[in-house]
This record gives structure tokens, C-alpha cells and sequence, in this order.
């Protein structure tokens, strides 16, 4: 759904996913098999407006608690309920049903301080 | 061939017969209706067991016999402090002049628990050196918080607001938690490479904003902070306070006192040092001390002695007020006074000689076999971790398990956090040298096996009731209780 | 005294470490620190320090004890204290390695099943310290589920809990509003101005600290039409008779679990009993233990929601609570299972009998008069003929706690006892009072 080819990534492991002025967010592929077995994610409330590089969500594993980190500046509009009734989707899906919310861009610039694909694979 | 014969554990829910019956009252002469009106009735019959007072003793005993125990297992749970408890001490805090006292029964009336207290009070003063204590505190970790507002208390009063406390990466995670909780943002300073205290980080991160700086000593690695002296004067100097969690405290005891090295507030778990038992989770007590400026912002109400007679007095106008209801865990402090009791300076000062022998004992017999991460004399704990390389992917969880089925409780493990896979033991002075040859002796056979037959410690525990339990599912969809059944 | 090493073990162990003596292995702490002294009375061996004790223990007077707000004298069943004083149980760690615990989580799990049982709620947690944190915990776990910044407070909870939610909210900007009371009862006028949409909870109590019964359904309707959250207080042991909490629809409710099971003990160890709805099950604080599987697929327990906890959220945890009251919580539920469903019901109707019938008693005699007429459980308020604390200290030097003075609790009730009849009270203690009361000059 949202190829990894086709995000854009925090250093973070968070990844974007750009359509029009909406971005779909969720982990990266490297980052659920580093937390490993998800059991529940905290995600924001619609209409909170959450900024780059602050946490906007959590990611529990049953000995851990991640910050996820909003990778853009935006208004929440859009929360995966799916995920939050079925965790195992984030490490399954996690670039598929196991995205996490979707933000309206206040500040498209942004894009250009995050990886690309290939420079985000380089970088681990 | 005979083979156990394995009963499926049941719920005191599925034991349940219409009918039967536990303890009975004789009934009441009249129902509820003639005393309640309708709207302030239960209408239904509560979905509790219905189960013979015998089915009920037999269903807890088996209960109790699942259970790893200090009565029957070695505990070697760092920062734990898995001593052993006194036998004399249940039967003594549950005589009926101590178990039937009414809080709010009046002074006079509690003179024996006053009393106790009090003493309680004086001789903790002469252990820590530190001015007053508050028994108020139902744990470590509301310690910690009820000692974080103190702070804020006195800032205040002094005509300051400081929002910050430091915390090193090696904290337990109460004391973040408990700063958090008092309002305060958290500063986290990273340790020196050799697991202690990194002072230059201290300097760099200390200033006119910080409240309070929040210490164990000796550390959560098992060291003794060297640098102790400098690093009070550092704390002291940019006006801040100095912390002490008390939860190592079975490593100082009688040869140390910490208000001697600049603590200005500690709380000890009485649950630990002190020999109360741990209970299966608690009810555990964390009695807080505090230097002589912070004493008016104690909580209340506090126990004095005015002639002979002992009281309780609540007026102190600058307290933070009350951290829980009624005087403190009664029950629990009473058995520590027992234990003080039973030791004088020279039976403290063998506590701590023979924590800290047999931590030091273990680390050299055990590091050849599991690294030792920061490598260097210990005082009642030591850290071990594995060797990546060498383990044939067999993680200290797995190692933890495995223990289980030689007998012994697993170390702590993951914590702290700045050592990765760590495996934290605390063998404390209860355990003799015969008890740690054998977990010595356990801890080898489980090396081999890593290296011979690294499957089997993965798979491990065997012998336990039940098998390694599956924790993502139970997580994913947590079922509480049994009506979700 | 309670080591196990002898002299010769002590010098082999310190063969093996490599040093010549105890004192090197102190050699990180700085010399002046060890010249410390410490004066300490003589050590007591086990004989002299029961001798010690027993003396001690009967320095506290035995008392007839009319005494309630907030700790009460209740029968507490031998199986209890056979099956909680088992080192099995009392000596165990927290259950962290689940697979050597079972004892303890099943007895955990089991514990809060019967309070949701009990309680009609969905779910419960392991326990905190007791009522008074459970409350301040209940407030934050409102706060944080519905991010609104005021809470309103019954002037009749009691007092204890008032100050310690005002300790816990000391530094924080959420406001606190005391809501009034009339004839013994929430005032709802009063509650009905102070709600607004601005208001996290409610929190009420039921019995409250005057012993009086309140409509929880009106109360419900009020606190749920503004969207606020509505947080019971109760006293468990009349949840054999009274109506649940549940049955109410309150989000949240705790309660002073010490009722159940465990001694008055001068205030502590009690049980802080913190149940919810199912929508608030991410809001609990502490520990919790959920049923799992192990890898055969046999039915087990472990604490489980870990990742909320402080240990593994440190700073960002809701509650920097660590431990649960265990072995209080292993009473409660001891005492739970053993008296069942029916003798839950027996001993509240035989609380609810006692007092009334004490109540009638007493305002019988001159001068003496029930405050509120409204519904009670095993407490309830008499104005007396003279100040409550004349009385009561006149009474004490006969060996009768007659009640709470409660002068101390609102200046309105100067002449006011907090009386409480518990089934513990036969007919010859209650006649006892009444004739002590009666006698007074």
C-alpha cells in the first residue's frame, strides 16, 4: 500500500508516505523487527496537530515502550483504527494495514530533510 | 513406566458448586429492605465461588506450593536484597495489641505502637545519620515521590522554582517516574565508561535549575560511587539537593552513614535492607529521612515524645501534607524494628561483610564463564552479561529460564539499563558459601549447555508448572478476569 | 545472626576474591566515611525480644471498639491468616518470572475477578497502597482519558483522601472543587452549578465518610450529561447488600479494600482496590496480570501491560507506582472466595441489623439524635447532647472508643459522633454503650 520504495524516512524509522498534501506515517520494516512482537500502539487523537521530530505516538512490546516520532508538521487527520485493535498488523504490515495515521502537511518543505528510500537502507 | 499425571490447574470460579458454603454469620433478623430502600440494594448475587472452607484451604495451599519462595529458593535478584525473614517476626507484628489498634484510636490508647515507633525512628537516625524520618510512605517508590515534593517544598520556601531533576542512566525507574509525578522534567546524564558516576557530565548538566539530583549508592552496578564526596559538594554548590534512594542500602549498613556523605533526603525499602518480606509483591514500606533543613516539610502527622507519653502531632505548619491515609505501614515497620532490634553496630556491620563477600565471591567464580561488564570490586551486587560472540544466540532471558529448572530463582535481568543482556545478582548475607557453591555449580552446567546444546537453553524452563509462556498474545488481548471467560 | 557463613567460608571466599581481608573490598569508599560510630542498644535474641515485644503490644489498650471512619473491626477467619502466613506466599518476590509464580499471579488473577465480581466492573488492577492513593490514582487515570483540567471532590469523602488528592495535585494546574453536602448526602444543586464541561470527574462516596448511602444513578446522570467521568468510593464489604457500583455506571471505582480480610494494624498495610470500565482498561496504573498460554498451550499467568508501568516508561509512566499490596490483596480474596456470594450477603445484613438497631438504641436515650435522616450501612452520625470529644474522651477512660469526634470534620458537627456497629458487636457490647452514654453526666 505504501511501498517503502516510495517513503521517505526519519532517521527515527519513521516513514512517510506523500499523496497531494496528505502523509500516511507508520515504522519502518527495520524498526518492528527491532522492537519485535508489538502488542499496542498509542496513537494520537484526530485533529491534534503534531510537529517534525516530536513524539506523536508510542509503540509498546511487551518489555518496551518506543516513541515514535512525527516525521512532518501537520493536523492528524486520519487514525488506523485497525492497528490499534490489532498491534501484530505494525509488524506484519508495516508498511500496509499496519500504518499508523495520516496528516494533512502544514509544512511540505520538511520532505526535504528526510531519507530516501536507498539513503535510509544505507543508513542502518 | 509412570509418568505425572497432569490435573488441569482450576480457577476457585470453576470449583464452584451452587450452594456450598465457606464461612457463615448467623442471619440477620431482618433483610436489607427493612433498613434500605429499594434503589440502594444490590440486585443481583455477586459471581463469587461458592466453595467449602476446605476445598478454599486445599485450592491456596496448592496455590502456594507453584510458587518459588526465600523459605525455598535462592533469590539472587539484584537490588532486590532476598534476605531471609525471620520467623518470629509474623508471629510477633500479629499479636492482637498491634493487628486490632484503631488509627484514630486516641494517643494514649497506642502507647505500645508509639513507642515502637519512635524507638523505630531514633535508630534509624543513628544509621543514616540523618535528622528525622517519616514512616508515612507506603513504598519505595511513593518515597521517592514524597522526598521529590520535599524538595520543592524547601526550593520554594527559599524563594526559587527549580524544575529540573537529574537522574543517572543507571536509575532505577521509579525515581524518573517519581520525579515526573512531582512536576519535574527529567535529566538523564550518561555513566562513565567504568559503570560509575560521570562527574564532568554532573558539572555539565547541573545548574541553577536543578532541584534535585537523585542517586544509589552504591549504584545499580554494584559500585561504590569514589567520587562520593566530590559529588555532593558539586550538587550542594549549585544550590541543588541530594538524593539518596536507600534500595542498595544492604551494602552500607553499619559501616557507612549517608547523611556523613552529603544525602539530604534517602528513603529505604524496609522490604529489603530491612528483612520485611516482599510478600509475592508487597505490601512493602519506603520510610523516608531527611536532613535538618528539610524537616519542617516532613508529612504528618509525626510521632513525639512529650515526658514519658508518646503522641502524634500534626502540627507542622510547613508540611507537604499527607502522601496516604492514616500513619504508614504499621505492620511492615514493625518488623523492621524487630530485626534493629536483634542487631547492634557490630551485627549491622556483618550484614553488609557478608553481602558484600559473597556478591565478590560469585563474580570470581562466575566471570569466566559470563563477562563481568564492568570488572572491578563490587559491594553487595555484581553484573554479569553474555558473550554475543560465543553464545550461540542463547539471550540472558533464556539463561534466566533455564535456572528456574536447577532451582533457583533467576538474577535480575535487563536492568540496568547501560548494560546490554545484564544479569544482575544479589546473593545477600542470608545465603552461606555452601548454597552459593551450588548456584556456582548450576550456573557452570547451564554454560556448558549453552555451548554444547544451545536449543535446549532457549526452549528452557521444563520443570515448571507450566512452560515459557506465550506474553505478546496475553498482551495483545489481556483478559483480567474470569468473567471475560 | 541470621548468617549462614562461617568464619572458615568467609576466609576461603576471600581467598578466591584475592584479597587478605574483609576491609580491601571497602577500599572504593573514602577512609573518613568508615571511621563513622553508631550508638545502638544491645542486641535482643529471639527470647528476650518476644518478651520485649509481647510487653509492648499490651502497652495498647484493648478497647471496645465503636470506631470506624475509615478502618474497621470485622471477623477476620482463620483460614486466612493459615493460608497468607505460608512462606510459599509471604516470602515470594513479585511475580516477574511468571513461570515460578504461579501461586502468586493465579491468587492475583483470581483477586481481581472477585472484585470485579463483586464491584460489577469490568476490570481491576493487582491493588495499590489503599483508598486514599487510589483515589488520587483514579483522578490522574480521568485527566489522562479525557485530557480536562478540573476535578470536583464530595466534601464527604474522607478527609485523609481530600489531603492526599491535594498533595498529589500540589504541582500540578489541575483544579480541585469541593462539592457541598446536604442532610448527609451530595448536595446536587451544589454539584449541578460546579459541573461543566470544563470537568474531568466526580468523585463521590458510597457510604461516605458520614455513613450515609447515596443515589448513585441520580449522581450518574448529572456527571455523565456533561461528559465527565464519575468515580465511586465504597466500602466493600457492604457490596453484599448494597447496590454495585456497577450498577451505576461509574467508570471508575476504588475503595479501602481493608474491610476484607486484613487487620485495622494501626492504619497500615491496607489494600488501595482500583477497578473500571473496559474503555479505561489502558488508564489503569500498576500491576496487572492477565491469563496466558505457555508454549504447550497450557493455561498460565503473568503481569502483563508492562509497557505502562514506570520500569520500562520511566519518566513518561502514568504512575511511578511499583508494587501492589500482595499479601493484602491475597487476604481480601482469601476472604472473598470463603464467605461466597451468600455470605457476603449475610455479613451485610447482619452490619446493616447491628448499627440500626445500636442507632435506635441510643436515640432512645435523652439528648441523643440521628443527625441525617437518610440511608446508612454500618455508620451513622448522632448529635449529642454535649461535644463530641467531651464524650468520646470520657468514654475512652472506660475502655470504649465510642466514635469519631466529628468537630474535627466540619465545625457544623461539634456535637456530632461518627458511630459504627460492626458484626462484630454483640448485644452486650451494644448495650454497653448505650448504658456508657446513658451515664454520662
Amino acid at each position: 500500500m505504501y511501498k517503502a520504495e516510495e517513503c521517505k524516512y526519519a532517521k527515527s524509522h519513521e516513514w512517510v508516505h506523500v499523496d497531494g498534501d496528505i502523509a500516511t506515517v507508520g515504522i519502518s520494516d527495520h524498526a518492528q523487527k527491532e522492537i519485535s512482537d508489538i502488542v499496542f500502539v498509542e496513537l494520537p487523537e484526530v485533529g491534534k496537530q503534531v510537529e517534525a521530530g516530536k513524539q506523536a505516538a508510542v509503540v509498546e512490546s511487551v518489555k518496551s515502550a518506543s516513541d515514535f516520532y512525527a516525521p512532518v508538521s501537520g493536523e492528524v487527520v486520519e487514525v488506523n483504527e485497525a492497528v490499534k485493535s490489532e498491534p501484530s498488523l505494525a509488524n506484519q504490515e508495516a508498511h500496509g494495514k499496519g500504518y499508523f495515521f495520516k496528516i494533512k502537511l502544514s509544512k511540505p518543505e520538511e520532505l526535504d530533510n528526510l531519507m530516501s528510500f536507498d539513503d535510509y537502507k544505507a543508513s542502518l | 513406566m509412570t509418568q505425572e499425571i497432569k490435573q488441569e490447574r482450576k480457577l476457585s470460579i470453576e470449583l464452584s458448586s451452587e450452594g456450598a458454603r465457606g464461612i457463615k454469620f448467623d442471619k440477620a433478623e431482618n433483610s436489607a429492605s427493612k433498613y434500605l430502600d429499594k434503589k440502594y440494594l444490590r440486585k443481583e448475587k455477586a459471581n463469587l465461588p461458592q466453595i467449602a472452607e476446605f476445598e478454599t484451604i486445599r485450592h491456596f495451599t496448592k496455590l502456594s506450593r507453584l510458587n518459588f519462595s526465600i523459605d525455598t529458593h535462592f533469590y539472587p535478584l539484584g537490588s532486590c536484597t532476598m534476605k531471609y525473614n525471620p520467623k518470629s517476626y509474623d508471629m510477633l507484628s500479629a499479636l492482637q495489641g498491634f493487628t486490632n489498634l484503631h488509627p484514630l484510636a486516641p494517643d494514649i490508647a497506642c502507647q505500645g505502637t508509639l513507642e515502637t515507633l519512635y524507638e523505630f525512628e531514633q535508630m534509624l537516625k543513628e544509621i543514616t545519620g540523618l535528622h528525622s524520618f517519616t514512616m508515612q510512605p507506603a513504598a519505595g517508590a511513593h518515597g521517592e515521590w514524597t522526598g521529590v515534593l520535599m524538595a520543592q517544598a524547601y526550593h520554594k520556601k527559599n524563594g526559587e522554582t527549580r524544575t529540573e531533576i537529574i537522574v543517572p542512566d543507571t536509575a532505577h525507574g521509579t525515581n524518573p517516574a517519581s520525579a515526573s509525578m512531582g512536576g519535574f522534567s527529567v535529566k538523564t546524564i550518561k555513566s562513565a565508561k567504568d559503570g560509575r558516576l560521570d562527574v564532568a557530565s554532573l558539572k555539565e548538566a547541573i545548574s541553577k535549575n536543578t532541584a534535585l539530583v537523585m542517586l544509589t549508592v552504591p549504584n545499580t552496578v554494584g559500585l561504590f560511587e569514589k567520587d562520593i564526596l566530590e559529588i555532593a559538594d558539586i550538587i550542594h554548590d549549585a544550590g541543588s539537593l541530594f538524593y539518596l534512594d536507600g534500595a542498595n542500602f544492604n551494602a552500607l549498613i553499619g559501616n557507612v552513614k549517608p547523611a556523613d556523605f552529603g544525602a539530604d533526603i534517602m528513603h529505604l525499602n524496609l522490604h529489603k535492607t530491612f528483612a520485611a518480606p516482599h510478600g509475592g509483591g508487597g505490601p512493602g514500606s519506603g520510610v523516608v529521612g531527611v536532613c535538618e533543613k528539610l524537616e519542617s516539610f516532613l508529612p504528618v502527622p509525626r510521632i513525639v515524645k512529650e515526658g514519658e507519653i508518646y503522641k502524634l502531632n500534626y502540627n507542622y505548619p510547613n508540611t507537604i501534607g499527607r502522601v496516604k491515609g492514616f500513619h504508614g505501614n504499621i505492620g511492615v515497620i514493625l518488623r523492621s524494628y524487630f530485626y534493629l532490634k536483634q542487631h547492634d553496630v557490630d551485627g549491622l556491620k556483618e550484614i553488609a561483610e557478608n553481602a558484600i563477600i559473597n556478591a565478590n565471591y560469585l563474580k570470581e567464580k562466575l566471570k569466566k564463564y559470563f563477562p563481568v561488564y564492568f570488572d572491578y570490586i563490587c559491594m553487595h551486587e555484581c553484573v554479569l552479561t553474555i558473550d554475543k560472540e560465543k553464545f550461540n544466540g542463547v539471550k540472558t532471558l533464556d539463561i534466566a529460564k533455564r535456572l528456574l529448572d536447577y532451582g533457583y530463582y533467576a538474577p535480575t535481568i535487563y536492568f540496568p539499563l547501560i548494560v546490554p543482556e545484564a544479569l544482575m545478582i544479589e546473593p545477600t548475607e542470608t545465603e552461606g558459601k555452601k548454597d552459593l557453591d551450588g548456584f556456582i555449580d548450576a550456573m557452570i552446567k547451564i554454560h556448558a549447555e549453552i555451548m554444547d546444546n544451545p536449543d535446549l537453553v532457549k526452549g528452557a524452563p521444563y520443570t515448571m508448572p507450566v512452560k515459557r509462556i506465550d506474553e505478546v498474545s496475553a498482551a495483545r488481548n489481556p483478559n483480567m478476569c474470569w468473567s471475560a471467560n | 545472626m541470621f548468617i549462614s557463613n562461617t568464619k572458615k567460608d568467609k576466609k576461603e571466599m576471600l581467598k578466591t576474591i584475592g584479597v587478605d581481608s574483609f576491609e580491601c573490598l571497602l577500599q572504593d569508599i573514602p577512609k573518613k566515611l568508615l571511621n563513622t560510630k553508631m550508638n545502638l542498644p544491645k542486641p535482643l535474641n529471639e527470647m528476650d525480644l518476644v518478651s520485649h515485644i509481647q510487653t509492648q503490644a499490651n502497652k495498647n489498650k484493648k478497647v471496645l471498639n465503636f470506631l470506624g471512619a475509615g478502618a474497621y473491626e470485622h471477623f477476620i477467619p482463620s483460614a486466612i491468616n493459615a493460608i497468607a502466613t505460608r512462606g510459599e506466599f509471604i516470602t515470594a518476590y513479585t511475580p516477574y518470572q511468571a513461570e515460578a509464580s504461579q501461586g502468586t499471579l493465579q491468587a492475583i488473577y483470581e483477586y481481581q475477578s472477585a472484585i470485579c465480581s463483586l464491584f460489577d466492573m469490568h476490570s481491576s488492577n493487582a491493588s495499590l497502597y489503599d483508598g486514599a492513593t487510589a483515589v488520587c490514582e483514579a483522578v490522574n487515570a480521568c485527566v489522562r482519558a479525557n485530557g480536562k483540567k478540573k476535578i470536583l471532590l464530595s466534601k464527604t469523602l474522607h478527609p485523609h483522601y481530600i489531603e492526599t488528592v491535594n498533595t498529589y495535585l500540589a504541582n500540578t494546574d489541575i483544579e480541585i472543587v469541593l462539592v457541598d453536602f446536604d442532610n448527609g448526602q451530595v448536595d446536587i444543586k451544589d454539584l449541578e452549578t460546579k459541573l461543566d464541561d470544563a470537568t474531568s470527574c466526580f468523585v463521590f462516596a458510597s457510604p461516605n465518610f458520614l455513613g450515609v448511602l447515596e443515589d448513585g444513578e441520580s449522581l450518574q446522570q448529572k456527571v455523565h450529561a456533561k461528559n465527565a467521568l464519575l468515580v465511586s468510593v465504597v466500602n466493600p464489604i457492604s457490596l453484599g447488600v448494597v447496590a454495585t457500583p456497577g450498577s451505576y455506571q461509574a467508570d471508575i471505582c476504588v475503595a479501602e479494600g481493608q474491610p476484607l480480610g486484613n487487620g485495622m494494624n494501626y492504619g497500615g498495610p491496607h489494600l488501595g482496590i482500583f477497578a473500571c470500565k473496559k474503555e479505561l482498561v489502558r488508564q489503569i496504573p500498576g500491576r496487572v496480570c492477565g491469563i496466558a498460554k505457555d508454549k504447550e498451550g497450557n493455561r498460565s499467568f503473568v503481569l502483563t501491560l508492562q509497557a505502562r508501568e514506570q520500569h520500562i516508561r520511566r519518566e513518561r509512566a502514568a504512575s511511578n507506582i511499583c508494587s501492589n499490596q500482595a499479601l493484602c490483596a491475597l487476604n481480601a480474596v482469601i476472604y472473598l472466595i470463603l464467605l461466597g456470594p451468600e455470605g457476603m450477603k449475610e455479613v451485610g445484613e447482619v452490619n446493616l441489623e447491628k448499627s440500626h438497631k445500636l442507632k435506635d438504641q441510643i436515640c432512645q436515650l435523652n439528648g441523643f439524635e440521628l443527625k441525617y435522616d437518610a440511608p446508612f450501612f454500618n455508620e451513622f452520625v448522632i448529635k449529642c447532647p454535649k461535644p463530641a470529644q467531651q464524650i468520646s474522651d470520657e468514654l475512652a477512660k472506660q475502655g470504649i472508643l465510642v466514635g469519631y469526634p466529628l468537630n474535627k470534620f466540619d465545625k457544623s458537627l461539634e456535637n456530632c459522633l461518627l458511630i459504627c456497629a460492626t458484626e462484630t458487636k454483640s448485644e452486650k457490647d451494644l448495650q454497653t454503650l448505650v448504658n456508657a452514654l446513658g451515664g454520662l453526666k
